[in-house]
């Protein structure tokens, strides 16, 4: 293998890569577009939920309650209805997504000692934020008592739970990293597929084929640019995460770029595989790396829905997907601050998935025109 | 490489599902010969060079090119070889200069010589004061140019060119052939493809191929002495096509080149005879009416409907 080649080969594609200005600002700024993007409009954290409240009590008590769901921060008040249907009216018209209804009789329930209901009616439309509102609100009517008597209230259980890692439980630390390992996944993939396919549709890969250089030359030279490229993407990626959003990168930095070196290798051979297979369409090229890249990058790698969570069948079948391994190795890196020992795992499967895929392109790289 | 043949080929044939693009030909090329592929557009000239090439493999045939076999050894064939795609294949958004520089290192062009590759080349193609424009702004000529001095920067022993004049000014053309010469005189074998007759003469020997098959081989003068049995009449009269109706209703062999008619007979005399009272008796004036030499063209077209 003559290095002379692969250096010429890359030169000539990083050339034309710095040439077209249009596909080198979308190979560097989309992917942080992207994250800018994705990374403030994905959030699990719950805030300002609407409530009205449909007080028939109206005593010092009940108002305290109410005052309690304000303080919390997680709820916003809208509204104190005075009829039943009202509810409805607000919850259909999406003006309320919570309504709290305190009977007549709840303070002098308190009072006397005996169990006061407080209906609470939630929109299930959006499950995932009824689900959260939920659990805010069984924990503010736990701490409800407690804050009206003098008595301190034992509750049967009582737990401490301290949170590991991501204390605060900001959803933002806990998808970014995968986001960003998502995000790399296909942005790479695409840019690279285009590579030969453009060469077949210009013309000019029957001209390469015609000269000495070899199929694994050939696809080396074309690796190390958009390797260069995806590394580039990684850097700002991460400055960006650790800058604007605020995300931890508590783990070794060598080791960050050690395993997303590694990924980026197969993820960029995968996009020439893709290239080559796609006979010369780049629109076909690119149909089929989107395709094979996003949604397996989105739901099969763990990113935002727990693969331990899956149907077995699927578990298993999430085993193949390169960016499965990239987002548990970004969110260890990342919050766990995890070590090459807990990592190699990891490390190493992707360290195979990129070998098999270059060593397929090198193989589906036929010097002949059928 | 002591043979004296630099291109060897039997029984090359290239099929594409049942359609036969190559159907069995012979090829002998000796070392620094010029050797023309002649054919209309779908003759299968491309696919043959690209069978030569190592870029297809032959359906069946056997045969070497520089030595090496077509069906074994075309990587070793491209080490020996430069290529000249129909498309000219350079790359539009690169200069003058980094082509040149791309293409010295794919075909491992060692460092001492670059350097004078690289100026032979702009000189050559006459672009030294052009060496960084872009050649997706060059004109077709200045294209042409450069695609051939790519594809020699190794000088290779044998070329090979596809339609390396298509869409280019006659003349760029004939500054094209010069240099075809001039390497044919450093001992280059240069095997060309065109549809354009009138290069053929400035081929050293010549095939003609028709429908994937080879109708006729040999010098430009053999084609004209061996295949022309007949003469050729060239006729000017005012209604081409409707004399041309006349004639070939009369079982004349006639067709339409240009703004004349060329009719081929076996005998002058009857012949203008024949002519002239087909033409007088459907009130057609001939303008002028005389023996010409055959042009290859003539050739082609007795050829292929002999074929």
């Amino acid at each position: 293998m003559r290095f002379l080649r692969i250096k010429a080969i890359a030169k000539k594609e990083l050339i034309q890569i710095w040439r077209d200005p249009l596909s080198l600002t979308i190979a560097l700024l989309m992917p942080v577009i992207q994250l800018f993007i994705y990374g403030y409009a994905i959030t699990f954290d719950v805030n300002n939920v609407t409530t009205i409240v449909y007080d028939q009590d109206r005593s010092s008590l009940s108002r305290e309650l109410v005052a309690q769901f304000r303080e919390s921060g997680y709820f916003t008040v809208v509204a104190q209805v005075d009829k039943y249907k009202d509810i409805d009216a607000y919850l259909d018209s999406n003006r309320a997504r919570v309504a709290i209804t305190i009977p007549y009789d709840f303070s002098k329930k308190v009072r006397t000692g005996s169990q006061a209901q407080v209906g609470v009616i939630i929109d299930g439309s959006d499950s995932n934020t009824a689900t959260i509102a939920e659990g805010y609100i069984a924990a503010i009517s736990l701490r409800y008592p407690q804050r009206i008597t003098a008595r301190t209230v034992l509750p049967v259980m009582d737990p401490r739970t301290r949170v590991w890692f991501n204390p605060e439980l900001k959803s933002r630390n806990f998808i970014i990293p995968g986001l960003i390992a998502v995000i790399m996944s296909v942005v790479v993939a695409l840019l690279t597929s285009l590579t030969v396919a453009r060469e077949w549709e210009r013309g000019s890969m029957e001209q390469l084929i015609s000269t000495p250089v070899k199929a694994s030359e050939l696809i080396m030279g074309k690796l190390a640019p958009y390797f260069a490229i995806g590394f580039t993407d990684m850097v700002l990626a991460v400055l960006l995460g650790v800058t604007l959003f605020g995300v931890p990168l508590r783990g070794d930095i060598v080791l960050l770029v050690v395993l997303s070196s590694i990924f980026l290798f197969g993820t960029v051979s995968f996009g020439v595989l893709i290239s080559i297979v796609a006979k010369g369409s780049q629109s076909v090229a690119s149909q089929i790396a989107i395709l094979s890249t996003m949604l397996p990058a989105f739901l099969l790698s763990g990113f935002l829905f727990a693969i331990s969570n899956m149907p077995k069948p699927l578990q298993v079948i999430t085993y193949i997907f390169p960016a499965r391994y990239f987002v548990t190795i970004l969110k260890g890196v990342f919050l766990k601050g995890s070590t090459l020992t807990l990592l190699w795992k990891e490390g190493v499967m992707l360290a195979m998935a990129g070998a098999i895929v270059f060593f397929l392109a090198i193989r589906k790289l036929h010097k002949r025109i059928d | 490489m002591n043979q004296t043949s630099a291109v060897e080929v039997e029984g090359l044939t290239r099929r594409f599902g049942d359609f036969v693009a190559v159907d069995e030909i012979d090829l002998g090329i000796g070392k620094g010969e010029i050797f023309g592929f002649l054919g209309p557009n779908g003759a299968g000239k491309s696919t043959t060079i690209k069978m030569l090439c190592g870029l297809l493999l032959p359906t069946s045939g056997k045969g070497s090119v520089g030595g090496h076999d077509i069906m074994t050894e075309s990587e070793e064939i491209k080490k020996n070889i430069g290529y000249m795609s129909q498309k000219f294949s350079l790359y539009d958004d690169l200069t003058v200069k980094e082509n040149i520089r791309f293409f010295s290192g794919m075909y491992g062009v060692r460092r001492e010589r670059r350097k004078e590759r690289m100026e032979w080349t702009l000189e050559m193609a006459g672009l030294q004061e052009k060496r960084d424009e872009i050649v997706g702004a060059l004109p077709g000529g200045f294209k042409q140019r450069l695609a051939l001095g790519c594809a020699i920067l190794h000088e290779p022993p044998i070329l090979f060119l596809d339609e390396p004049t298509s869409g280019v000014d006659p003349l760029s053309r004939r500054a094209f052939w010069n240099l075809i010469y001039e390497m044919s005189g450093f001992g280059t074998t240069v095997f060309v493809t065109t549809h354009y007759m009138d290069e053929a003469d400035y081929c050293h020997r010549l095939a003609l191929i028709y429908r994937g098959k080879i109708i006729a081989e040999g010098t430009p003068m053999d084609l004209r002495k061996r295949y022309m049995k007949r003469h050729v009449l060239e006729l000017e009269v005012e209604r081409m096509v409707e004399a041309l109706d006349i004639l070939e209703r009369r079982g004349i062999n006639a067709a339409i080149f240009g703004s004349l008619v060329h009719v081929t007979v076996e005998d002058v005399e009857q012949g203008i005879a024949d002519i002239r009272g087909a033409m007088e008796s459907s009130d057609i004036q001939v303008k002028r009416i005389e023996r010409i030499a055959p042009s290859l063209e003539d050739v082609f077209v007795t050829m292929i409907e002999v074929a």
